[in-house]
């Protein structure tokens, strides 16, 4: 393997201005972290922070930003091949059944039908979608449509996971459960996986670290190290240490998220106040 | 399950045609009645007469197949002619620019009008009506495709793109399939544009098809008849909307 395939996210120094003058919003300021091979970091910040924003930026998707993405030694520009993304917004393709959305990756690459087919069933099954792949996505819950999509990125087996909030649609236990399979699999293959989230559970049960972001300009506020033992299940969350990170992670969260509510109430208020 | 669904498929079609029966019913009471003029509306149960003396007396089969054959010659070369202008449109900026607001105005046009200079351009014969029906069917398929690409959504697009696929790889497997419904709505408005055009054109010059009867028989003061020349008109256009919609549930099944 050269270096330059090695699994290895460097997110340095990057800065995101949306618009230009005085009407520009800085998006991310100045962010540096790394993901180092086979490790489980999560971002989490208040809603509008700036995360789906750094998503797209390390996707490859979003160019004309300051400072530099970097897999192994390579910078990127554009979207990398050693990348799999799964998507904030719901993104199955509803042309599709369940198993050809999921095959999709491998029937670009030409895997013939019967193999693609294969592998798509095996990480359907994964997904707890086992008798739902000849369905189509019109015929699922959103819940249902975000496993497919997690199972579709999975399928090409990426070294690098990058995720923006893919468990937001779903309920508690479905969350739990499928973290402990995300969990599986990432151990399984090694995967360097960066997870976007504003969930601080779902952050302390999957993750080794978890860069805090603050609201608006999204910078970086902390990165904690999650030293629970690994191979870890969502049994974890009852243990007391894991409420310690939670109690942790919140009070640093605490902040930016009133001042983001605040932010949201100033700007309600303004629109309402009456004229004259 | 297959059952179940040969099931639903029928019940609109069986409310439609109990809910058509009982108009007619209620028309031809009206009708008895006098409450309605027998002279501009005829009674139902003599159009339902005249449908089956048009099968025996009008070679109502044979006019009915030279209307299908042009509708069909022109509807399916819009398709092929509307589907990659829309592209084009689509993909070029100034295209759209320049030709967006002429489609629109073409559309809305009554070119049916212009059928005399079509008549000396192109000869009395189906030839003509194709043509004219050509011209009138192609704005909306056109305008709908390029409509149906611009409204793929991003993040299908995204998808796309962090798969690292090619230009017409991203064409033919994301822009395309999301665009489909889009695009068949438009070929839905022009056919019906084609069908319009066609027995207008052919009532208009009486020249062949179901037009020219409908024109005969009204002239002759024939109501029964001419309603019922109509109603075949109407079952045609059902008959092109029942394939129209097979083609897409079989391109696109469960959309
Ligand atoms: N294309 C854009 N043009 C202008 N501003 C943008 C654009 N995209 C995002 N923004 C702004 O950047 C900020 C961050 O947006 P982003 O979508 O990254 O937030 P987020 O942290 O993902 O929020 P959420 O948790 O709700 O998904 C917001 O203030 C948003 O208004
Ligand atoms: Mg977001």
């Amino acid at each position: 393997m050269s270096a330059s395939a090695e699994p290895y996210l460097v997110i340095d120094n990057v800065l995101k201005r949306f618009g230009s003058g005085p009407e520009a919003t800085v998006a991310v300021d100045h962010m540096s972290f790394d993901v180092k091979p086979g490790e489980f970091v999560s971002v989490i910040g208040p809603s509008g922070c700036g995360k789906s924003t750094l998503f797209n930026i390390i996707g490859g998707l979003l160019g004309d930003y300051e400072g530099e993405v970097r897999v192994g030694a390579e910078r990127i520009s554009g979207p990398h091949p050693s990348i799999g993304m799964v998507f904030q917004e719901e993104s199955t393709f509803p042309w599709r059944s369940v198993i050809d959305n999921v095959a999709f990756p491998l029937e670009l690459r030409g895997v013939p039908k019967a193999e693609r087919h294969d592998r798509a069933h095996h990480f359907i099954d994964m997904v707890g979608l086992s008798g739902f792949a000849k369905h189509y996505p019109s015929q699922l819950s959103g819940g249902m449509k975000q496993r497919v999509s997690i199972a579709r990125t999975l399928v090409s087996e990426p070294q690098i996971l990058l995720m923006d909030e893919p468990f937001a649609a779903l309920d508690e236990q479905t969350r739990l459960l499928l973290g402990d399979k995300i969990l599986q699999i990432q151990q399984q293959l090694n995967q360097t996986t960066l997870l976007i989230t504003h969930n601080l559970t779902e952050a302390v049960q999957l993750s080794d670290r978890i860069v805090v972001m603050t609201y608006r300009p999204g910078r970086l506020k902390r990165i904690v190290n999650i030293d629970l033992p690994r191979p870890r299940t969502s049994e974890v969350v009852g243990s007391d240490a894991f409420g310690h990170y939670v109690a942790e992670i919140w009070s640093d969260l605490r902040e930016e998220a009133s001042s983001g509510m605040m932010d949201a109430e100033t700007t309600a208020a303004r629109r309402n106040r009456p004229r004259g | 399950m297959a059952e179940r669904t040969r099931l639903r498929d029928l019940a609109p079609i069986t409310v439609g045609i109990a809910s058509l029966a009982a108009i007619a019913v209620v028309a031809e009471l009206l009708l008895l009645a006098g409450v309605l003029n027998r002279y501009i509306l005829p009674l139902p149960s003599d159009v339902l007469v005249a449908l089956v003396r048009l099968v025996r007396e009008e070679d109502i089969l044979s006019r009915m197949g030279l209307t299908a054959f042009e509708v069909l010659t022109s509807g399916f070369l819009v398709i092929l002619a509307g589907v990659p202008l829309g592209v084009l449109l689509y993909r070029f900026r100034l295209m759209r620019a320049a030709l967006e607001d002429w489609l629109g105005a073409l559309a809305a046009a009554p070119i049916v009008l212009a059928f005399p200079l079509f008549l000396v351009l192109f000869g009395r014969g189906p030839k003509t009506i194709i043509i004219i029906s050509f011209v009138y069917g192609l704005a909306p398929v056109v305008l709908k495709t390029q409509e149906g690409l611009t409204a793929t959504r991003r993040v299908h697009v995204n998808v796309g793109r962090s798969l690292n696929m090619t230009p017409a790889q991203m064409f033919w497997k994301i822009l395309f399939p999301s665009a489909l419904p889009t695009i068949f709505t438009g070929i839905r408005l022009s056919w019906t544009f084609c069908l319009v055009t066609v027995v207008a054109v052919e009532f208009l010059v009486n020249l062949g098809g179901l037009g020219h009867l409908i024109n005969e028989l009204a002239e002759r003061y024939d109501m029964p008849g001419a309603y019922a020349a109509i109603t075949f008109v109407i079952l045609l256009s059902m008959g092109f909307f029942i394939v129209l919609e097979r083609i897409q549930s079989w391109l696109q099944p469960e959309r």
